[in-house]
């Protein structure tokens, strides 16, 4: 009681003091209140201002479009599409396009970018050079650029469909894309494909025994070779032994262009390609720069110790420089997403291209589409930096 | 406290001042005259219709048209300011203001006409989708096409129109959609498709372009109606009265004989049709908005509808196309204007 009487006394004084509106502690309310008052403020007028001028000018708002008939078509459908089905279908076929290509691109990006990085730093004068001069000539071009000139320069040196050049094992190349033969299970092809799982189980078993038996007796034991076989070669052993029970289904020449088969659109090569070489390009760097950002004595110990020149950059160097390098890499895998949107250019059908292109111009309610389209890149880029986060958390450093 | 109440006082205006300004209604007459120019909407590129020269002048069956109105609102053909658009752009474009027409090979739908709150002032081009193919691949007919891929721009109504065709024909196609018209055009002539498919203006208009037009077929098969005309904002009936009338004027410039060259001393006609026409009786010009002799400033600048079209995309022009439906009524094609009276 005594204390809350002193606390309310000396506000009293303080009272007396100060005039009320520079009191801090009022103030600071004050400035809080007024800040969002204003924001929301703004937020309706604009929302209100909106609203009221597509009244105005008879434009149609709201999402019921959305289950209205497309009635266009789209010419890369992972999805169930034709165009008797609605907008929201097309819109998942657009989503669907950007998941992949963006995906694709994302690994072909780091697996290339590691290698080149990695290479930039090679004792081997002139595998050196020539990553930088990848990294230099990719990363000062513009993308846009790079994208036309996969599609057109490379399309308008692809022979017409009549003249397909032949790719071994039934595949075919030409100006409409990369046909391939497409895989027909048979009866019997469930056992190989359990094998697969067999075999993953049983490798992921054989690497924990093996840790541990390294730990108690220092020896080791071939892990990789051990998996391979275990994943690779016992489910072709039993794909051999039942008879073979896959099929293929061979595209062949009907008409126009080939049928059957699958087909890898030149729009889509050409924007996973333009993707992934000029993120790999970013990546690259920042690759070379975790490693040689790891004390140099890391290195040496870690020879001195008697691991092998591979050993000691796997197992020394490489997981310390992942620490570096997880944070910018994140920032290059939501570019490489974001970036995915000037398919566009190219034809390729994704989000962008269906959604807020041809649903966007069939509508006209720029309004609610590009909002969609923006929520959609943000919870996209959200998603990814979340998961990358917890991948850099469980990198970090263990503080012992 | 001043200090303090000065702030929230001068946010609150700030605010309500953004939405007054924004929401209040002004005569699209009004600002083009304060400009001193028009603002009009065109093609980014199409032979025939809008394209800019080496000189950086833009010529065109769609340019004369914004010219037109130019010379109908200012007597100054020149008091244009073009805005080269894309078929994605184009309605945003208008809606946003940043144009006050839109003159770009557009065709007037009802969905165009409703929700995106527009109004075609007529249509000065009666036109239709069609299809066009290389030579060298034999075909003939668009029945022929099962099966082929068709390069087609988004945002048209072309896009449409092809799902429709191949699925009322129980055919299947592939579409390649661009946004721009020089993809669209480079794709189909590197063979990524068999089949370029738009308004066939446009078909001549690219195929004129190409180095061996000859080496390009188009299809017979009309699969559409496309009437493109100009289109303004809804809410501004005056604009809309004055757009649609420099439209009427044209057509009726060469029902009347009125051309280019004898405008002059067709001011003297004792035709009464001719003198209201060229504002030397009445107050019509007055009545829309523009001066009374607008039809004289207008045939002056750009000539009647005739001419304009023989220029730009018939017998004067590398199009050669031929004016078919385009053709005055009297003559055996559908271009009718309500009379100036």
């Amino acid at each position: 009681m005594a204390v809350i009487t002193g606390e309310e006394g000396r506000t009293r004084a303080q009272q007396a003091r100060a005039p009320f509106f520079y009191r801090p502690e009022v103030r600071q309310v004050i400035y809080q209140v007024v800040l969002v008052v204003v924001l929301v403020g703004l937020f309706y007028a604009l929302i209100d201002n909106t609203a009221a001028n597509l009244r105005k000018q008879n434009i149609a708002s709201g999402f019921g479009f959305v289950d209205r008939t497309a009635g266009f078509d789209i010419s890369q459908t992972l999805i169930d599409y034709n165009s008797s089905m609605t907008y929201g279908r097309a819109f998942l076929v657009g989503l669907v396009n950007t998941l992949v290509v963006a995906g694709l691109g994302i690994v072909a990006a780091t697996v290339l970018g590691f290698v080149i990085g990695i290479a930039r730093l090679s004792h081997n004068w002139l595998i050196a050079r020539l990553a930088t001069v990848y990294v230099e000539v990719i990363r000062n071009i513009p993308l846009l650029l790079q994208l036309f000139f996969w599609y057109f320069a490379v399309l308008k040196a692809l022979p017409p469909p009549r003249q397909s050049l032949t790719v071994p094992g039934g595949g075919f190349l030409n100006v409409r894309g990369l046909y391939l033969p497409s895989p027909v299970p048979e009866a019997g092809f469930e056992v190989v494909l359990a094998t697969i799982l067999i075999g993953v189980a049983a490798s992921l078993a054989v690497g924990l025994w093996a840790r541990w038996r390294q730990r108690l007796t220092g020896q080791q034991f071939p892990v990789f070779w051990t998996s391979l076989a275990l994943i690779v070669a016992l489910p072709l052993l039993v794909h051999v032994l039942l008879g073979s029970p896959l099929a293929f289904e061979y595209p062949e020449l009907k008409g126009f262009n080939f049928q059957g088969g699958m087909v890898l659109q030149p729009e889509f090569l050409a924007l996973l390609l333009g993707l992934s070489v000029y993120t790999a390009s970013f990546i690259a760097e920042i690759v070379r720069a975790g490693i040689q950002g790891v004390s140099k004595g890391q290195k040496e110990a870690a020879l001195a110790i008697g691991l092998t020149q591979g050993q000691s950059l796997r197992l020394v160097v490489i997981p310390q420089a992942m620490r570096i390098i997880i944070p910018p890499l994140t920032s290059q895998f939501l570019n490489l997403t974001k970036n995915s949107s000037l398919a566009v250019a190219i034809g390729y059908p994704d989000l962008v291209s269906v959604w807020s292109g041809t649903v966007l111009n069939q509508t006209g309610q720029a309004v609610e589409v590009i909002l969609v389209t923006m929520g959609v890149f943000l919870s996209i880029s959200l998603i990814t930096s979340a998961f990358m986060n917890w991948f850099n958390r469980r990198m970090a450093l263990v503080e012992r | 406290m001043t200090y303090l109440t000065k702030l929230i006082a001068a946010a609150a205006v700030g605010v309500i001042g953004a939405v007054g300004a924004a929401s209040a209604q002004t005569k699209t007459l009004d600002t083009v005259k304060q400009r001193g120019s028009l603002s009009c909407g065109v093609n980014v590129g199409l032979a025939g219709f809008s394209q800019p020269d080496d000189k950086g002048n833009w010529t065109g069956l769609d340019v004369d048209y914004c010219k037109a109105i130019a010379a109908a609102v200012f007597g100054d053909p020149n008091k244009v300011k073009y805005v080269p658009t894309t078929a994605k752009e184009r309605f945003t474009a208008l809606q946003s203001g940043e144009v006050d027409v839109l003159i770009r090979n557009t065709t007037w739908t009802i969905a165009r006409d409703s929700s995106l709150g527009l109004m075609f002032a007529g249509v000065n081009y009666y036109d239709g989708q069609g299809f066009m193919v290389k030579k060298s691949i034999g075909v003939k007919s668009a029945k022929e096409l099962n099966g082929a891929t068709v390069c087609v721009q988004t945002g048209t109504t072309t896009e449409l129109n092809l799902a429709d065709y191949f699925k009322a024909n129980n055919m299947t196609y592939k579409p390649v959609v661009f946004e721009k018209l020089d993809e669209t055009v480079q794709a189909y002539l590197a063979g990524r498709c068999d089949v370029y498919t738009t308004d066939q203006s446009g078909l001549y208009s690219i195929r004129v372009q190409q180095p061996k037009p000859e080496d390009h077929v188009v299809l017979p098969e009309i699969i559409s109606k496309e009437p493109l005309g100009p289109s303004v904002r809804q809410g501004d009936d005056q604009w809309f009265t004055i757009v649609k009338w420099v439209h009427f004027a044209l057509i009726n410039a060469e029902e009347a004989g009125v051309t280019q060259a004898n405008v002059g001393e067709m001011q003297n006609s004792t035709n009464p049709d001719i003198r209201r026409l060229l504002g030397k009786d009445g107050e019509l010009g007055k009545g829309i908005g523009v001066g009374n002799d607008f039809v004289v400033n207008i045939v002056k600048a750009v000539g009647n509808y005739g001419e304009l079209f023989e220029r730009n995309v018939g017998s004067g022009s590398r199009l050669k196309i031929d004016r078919g439906l385009n053709k005055l009524w009297n003559k055996g094609g559908i271009q009718y204007a309500p009379p100036l009276r």
